[in-house]
């Protein structure tokens, strides 16, 4: 296959959207969250716990629209869970972050192994189909690549726009990323920094929990253990990547998800000296070379991290 | 709801708050066995014989806490000097590496020699690991939870690779596995029918070593003042990237020791599965014995004793051994939380 011609190619372009839409859930979420001033670790195993989540709603007969809302208030659950231990005790949001990833995952898979005892090929259910949007997807190529996707994937992009909308452009917004630079300044106005960033934390985590649920109801059909495979922690880059904007985390999705896509198809196409590990090494390589090239400039929101204790300066 | 510093912690509540919040843990984690369908107090019983009922029992959960006590003292330094290394396992796939690579013929030392080698070069390999995320850290500022944690993907198929490739045993029957560690290599067993080898002995002294550094040197305590206070470290001339550097190189070090006790004291062979997550469940180590290097054992022996007690529940009880991880993770926040609670107190209003 000539490299360029796959350029070209639709199924291209439209591999790299697909892959492109958990990302985006993930990296949003992750955003909200620090944005607000709060570093969520727990993002590897809330989007665990979404997948589980939204394939076990649907496997037992509900509905996949259903099962999204499902997984997004699991997600909250374990913001919420977050947010106790790191907005109102303060503790170190690493060590709660991680905590709360061991503990989603480790009751993902409890809960899993305890619904469907002695499973040992996993069972698969019917996911979300395409939604080609009428006229629009039969623009050559752009139009078919964009227009003719699952509906997450709609949601995914419009949520990028939404959230843009909200953090820039309403008083919530303002107040979200208010709370992340200057907690103190926002207890002054009379708004409780606590209840706003756990607020934050809970609509974040949500986020990430549908971003795992598009893996198990919408591009494959079951749960697998070890699916998010560390996706979480490269949604944590790329929000360094993105600079805390929605827009550049959307970029930042895409073109992650389009070196994904060149990875698979040269890995597939030639005839290669190089084994296929050092291929599946490429997204997490790109995610630490993505950091360092940003790193420099990168503009942390300024109470990154930092725990906001009342009545103390 | 305010939190206020408390003025003085009583003695009683700093040992009782870590021991009051894991039976708060094992409470919360009735409910999942009930769920099971299991009945509780039998299955708590059958979880602590499993653990330390026998002596077999007991030799496979001193087998499981060598690796755990090494990775929670890699946790515990790190996290000293804030030094977010949650890079244990890729650390200890590293040191189980470079014990494949000098361990299985390409060098023979006499086992005096050998054994004392393979933890050297498996603690340079995973103290050079660590390096980089340090580096970047010291040098470009580049955030070393998400670089540890992106690294420890790139080892393990690194080590994919090289077992399903080049360092694959062909006597093996076709398993991705690494060829045997030579007998001068093979850490010595220590009880005759049991798996228990000389790793333990090992990590034991590694604690004492760290507890001595962290406590009683120059170096510990650079460590712990870069961790407490960056800015009154600084002012007190303390080099801030020459610590951070040193704590990389310990940390890491100790962590790919864990990875040299499991391939030449546990399996005596390289394979994909030899840390389930060791390097991860060594942060609630850490966490349990408050960073601590000494408490480091009594909390790697409860973890062990967990997933060891867990393993032969689920056979009894038919309640799926994840509840081991579950209780795991439930144990760090909790006493997260609790050790913070001796030192503040909460008041509503």
């Amino acid at each position: 296959m000539e490299f360029f011609e796959m350029f070209l190619a639709v199924g291209f372009w439209s591999a790299t959207i697909r892959m492109a839409t958990p990302l985006i859930f993930g990296t949003l979420g992750e955003l909200i969250c620090e944005r607000a001033g709060i570093l969520n670790l727990g993002i590897e195993g809330i989007m665990t716990t979404g997948a589980m989540v939204a394939w076990m709603w649907v496997y037992q007969g509900g509905g996949l629209w259903e099962a999204v809302f499902v997984a997004a208030f699991f997600g909250m659950l374990f913001g919420y869970l977050h947010s106790i231990f790191s907005v109102y005790m303060g503790l170190s949001q690493h060590v709660t972050g991680i905590g709360i990833t061991l503990l989603s995952t480790s009751l993902s898979y409890y809960a899993f192994r305890m619904l469907l005892p002695g499973v040992t090929t996993p069972p698969k259910i019917t996911p979300f189909e395409e939604w080609p949007v009428p006229l629009l997807s039969d623009i050559p190529v752009i139009g078919e690549a964009l227009f003719n996707q699952s509906p997450l994937t709609y949601v995914a992009f419009l949520s990028v726009l939404a959230v843009a909308y909200i953090l820039y452009r309403t008083p919530l917004g303002l107040a979200v990323r208010m709370v992340g630079e200057n907690p103190m300044a926002v207890e002054v106005q009379g708004i409780d920094v606590y209840k706003l960033r756990t607020g934050a934390v809970m609509v974040g985590s949500a986020f990430m929990a549908v971003g795992g649920a598009f893996f198990t109801i919408s591009v494959f059909d079951a749960f697998y253990f070890d699916m998010i495979n560390g996706r979480g922690w490269i949604c944590v880059a790329l929000v360094i990547f993105a600079s805390w904007k929605p827009s550049k985390a959307l970029f930042g999705a895409l073109l992650f998800a389009a070196f994904d896509a060149i990875q698979i198809r040269v890995q597939q196409a030639s005839v290669s000296f190089i084994p296929y590990q050092f291929y599946l090494m490429m997204p997490y390589i790109f995610s630490i070379l993505a950091l360092i090239i940003m790193s420099r400039k990168a503009a942390y929101p300024k109470a990154l991290l930092v725990p906001f204790r009342r009545g103390q300066r | 709801m305010l939190l206020e510093p408390r003025k003085h912690t009583p003695l009683w509540m700093t040992i009782s708050a870590p021991i009051i919040a894991v039976v708060i843990v094992l409470i919360l984690c009735g409910g999942l066995i009930a769920w099971a369908g299991a009945p509780l107090l039998d299955s708590y019983i059958a979880l602590f014989v499993g653990a330390f009922g026998s002596k077999f029992a007991l030799a496979e959960t001193f087998v499981r806490a060598t690796p755990l006590i090494l990775t929670g003292l890699a946790a515990a330094v790190a996290f000293r000097a804030k030094l977010w290394n949650i890079g244990g396992e890729g650390q200890l796939y590293m040191g189980a590496l470079a014990t494949t690579y000098f361990g299985t013929g390409l060098i023979t030392l006499p086992p005096a020699l050998m054994i004392p080698f393979l933890f050297i070069v498996g603690a340079i390999a995973g103290g050079l690991l660590l390096l980089v995320p340090a580096l970047l850290k010291t040098r470009l500022k580049v955030d070393e939870v998400v670089t540890t944690l992106l690294l420890n993907f790139v080892v393990l198929l690194l080590a994919n690779y090289l077992l399903f490739g080049p360092w694959k045993d062909p006597l093996a029957m076709g398993w991705p596995q690494g060829a045997p560690v030579i007998d001068e290599g093979i850490l010595p067993n220590l009880v005759a029918k049991t798996r228990l080898h000389a790793g333990l002995i090992f990590s034991l002294v590694a604690a004492l070593f760290i507890w001595l550094l962290m406590t009683k040197t120059k170096w510990g305590l650079e460590i712990r003042a870069v961790g407490n206070n960056q800015d009154a470290a600084r002012f007190a001339g303390i080099s801030i990237n020459k610590t951070i550097i040193r704590t990389a190189l310990i940390s890491g070090g100790l962590a790919a020791c864990a990875g040299v006790t499991e391939v030449a004291g546990t399996k005596e062979y390289l394979t994909l599965d030899i840390s389930p997550g060791f390097g991860y469940t060594g942060i609630a180590v850490a966490m349990l014995a408050g960073l601590n290097p000494l408490a480091v054992i009594i909390s790697a022996l409860f973890i062990a004793g967990i997933f060891n007690g867990a393993d032969s529940m689920s056979r009894a009880m038919d309640v799926s051994n994840y509840i081991a991880d579950v209780i795991t993770a439930a144990s760090l926040l909790l006493v997260m939380l609790s050790v913070m609670l001796t030192r503040m107190r909460i008041r509503w209003n």
